[in-house]
């Protein structure tokens, strides 16, 4: 049993190095096509006299797109600690000083540096990791969670996050963040296109009526591309999150050797049922339970599997117990 | 054309076992660190420990055997020359520290002394540290024999002469559960 808890730690590692490739080509892709269709449409590219010879809206997308994604990926992090308003530990007070012990501890079982430990200012109990991989991790619990949680819950909490970095998912949250913020930016300069150049496009459709259908179809699925990606970015950012959290659950457990420490953290936090209020829309995703307060985490199927960051909470719990030969 | 088949054959096998071969050599790497990870935290606890007993000897006097045991404990593991003298006294350091966190919570004085508060996180998290250190140098020990076990790395690893790294045994008086007897003290 031990040895396929191992290998699947591996496969976890394996899997998100395999899916952090496929993010980039998909999103190479999708930046492609956006800025091959302004060049197309809009700009005349091979489309005989008047139109711009080299594609300029493609080249310029994969530029502009691969530096603002490079910048997520290296910045995103302290950009979200800093919109977060987290600050290092303190430690002179003593909960923050324990914070940073229990951090050490599950450093060390993880086999990984110990990554940097942040406070937020807020009553409601959160915490979530962040880092482009193991070296450059943090770790950033709300000031509510140090006062709710005993000393072997909160290692139960900071297990889980630490087993988001060992098994590189804070990485690929980085990168999918980092991409999805391209993508939006990207999106949202063909969305502007489509209002100066529509009266062009239609013109020299008109001309050549034969390619004119082909074009025009094209034209509508490049537009529909234009309008959708955001919203099917989001889609795939709560998609990657949710199916991560049952795992971060059951190795955080490995890494503590006890499941009910984080069952018991969980069920303090699922009572406190305010949103937590520093943390941002857009790190909904990387915190331990949702912040947003939403019922939708709580039910399963349906909308909750399309728009819900986290799994049902009840279940998180129940799942953690039974590891632990409790019979509910 | 069958030459050129049987050298890249053979390229591929050499590039193989290089493979192979480094991927044992940071095994056993990643084995002695972790073994020096908890060397690491075992002298952290020894200096721990007379700022604790110096902390907490004023307010616990009657447990004076307990504390004078810790130091006793501690002294030996750190004179200690072979890897079983040493094993036997930090097993016992865990217990008479087991012990003296576990009476420390009889002491309403030092449930309110800062200093006694800080003391006790600190040796909670050395020990917790211990015992993760370990728990990842079994780990690390598995993923290591592992290799050296299966086919066909088996086959390098006899040839390059690597052997089985020993497992952590949890002590015995690691897994006593600390007697608090206050009839007696």
């Amino acid at each position: 049993m031990d040895t396929n808890q191992r290998s699947t730690f591996y496969e976890l590692q394996a899997n998100n190095r395999r899916n952090s490739v496929l993010l980039v080509l998909l999103f190479l892709a999708l930046v492609g096509a956006l800025g091959l269709g302004l060049d197309v449409f809009f700009l005349g590219f091979g489309r005989g006299e008047g139109g711009t010879p080299v594609p300029v809206a493609t080249f310029f997308g994969l530029l502009f797109g691969g530096l603002y994604a490079m910048q997520g990926w290296f910045f995103g992090a302290s950009q979200v600690l800093a919109a977060s308003q987290a600050r290092a530990v303190d430690l002179s007070i003593p909960e923050e000083k324990q914070f940073q012990n229990v951090v050490e501890e599950m450093a060390i079982a993880a086999g990984v540096p110990p990554p940097k430990a942040y406070v937020l200012p807020d009553s409601d109990p959160n915490a979530f990791a962040v880092g482009r991989d193991p070296a450059h991790a943090s770790i950033a619990v709300t000031k509510g969670l140090l006062q709710a949680l005993d000393r072997e819950e909160l290692q139960g909490v900071v297990g889980h996050e630490m087993s988001h970095v060992r098994n590189l998912d804070i990485r690929a949250m980085t990168l999918v963040t980092a991409l999805f913020g391209a993508a939006m930016l990207l999106s949202d300069v063909a969305r502007r296109g489509l209002y100066w150049g529509g009266g062009r496009s239609s013109r020299r459709d008109s001309r050549d009526s034969g390619g004119g259908a082909i074009m025009l179809v094209l034209f509508l699925l490049w537009m529909m591309l234009a309008v959708l990606a955001p919203f099917l970015g989001q889609l795939l950012v709560f998609a990657v999150s949710r199916s991560r959290e049952y795992l971060a659950d059951a190795s955080g457990a490995e890494l503590t050797r006890n499941p009910l420490g984080l069952a018991s953290a969980l069920r303090k936090i699922a009572s406190a049922h305010e949103p937590t209020r520093v943390i941002t829309q857009g790190t909904a995703h990387l915190c331990i339970t949702d912040p947003r307060g939403m019922p939708l985490n709580d039910k399963e199927g349906g909308m909750a599997n399309l728009f819900g960051t986290h799994p049902p909470i009840g279940k998180r719990i129940e799942i953690l117990e039974s590891m632990a030969g409790v019979v509910a | 054309m069958f030459g050129i088949v049987l050298l890249v054959v053979l390229v591929l096998a050499a590039l193989w076992l290089v493979g192979q071969f480094n991927g044992l050599v940071a095994l056993r790497n990643q084995v002695q660190n972790a073994w020096s990870q908890i060397d690491v935290q075992l002298k952290r606890r020894a200096d721990l420990i007379p700022n604790l007993v110096n902390t907490v000897k004023g307010v616990m006097k009657f447990e004076q055997e307990t504390l004078e045991k810790v130091m006793n404990a501690r002294a030996r593991a750190l004179s200690a020359t072979t890897v079983g003298e040493r094993g036997a006294a930090e097993g016992e350091l865990s217990q008479g520290l087991g012990r003296l966190l576990a009476v420390m919570e009889n002491y309403p004085e030092l449930k309110s002394n800062q200093n006694a508060l800080q003391m006790q996180e600190e040796l909670s998290a050395t020990e917790n540290k211990i015992g993760f250190a370990r728990q990842f140098y079994n780990d690390v020990v598995m993923k290591f024999n592992t290799a050296q076990q299966v086919f066909p790395t088996n086959i390098i690893a006899g040839m390059f002469n690597f052997k089985p790294s020993e497992f952590l045994q949890v002590p015995e008086t690691d897994r006593a559960v600390p007697r608090v007897d206050l009839a007696t003290s």
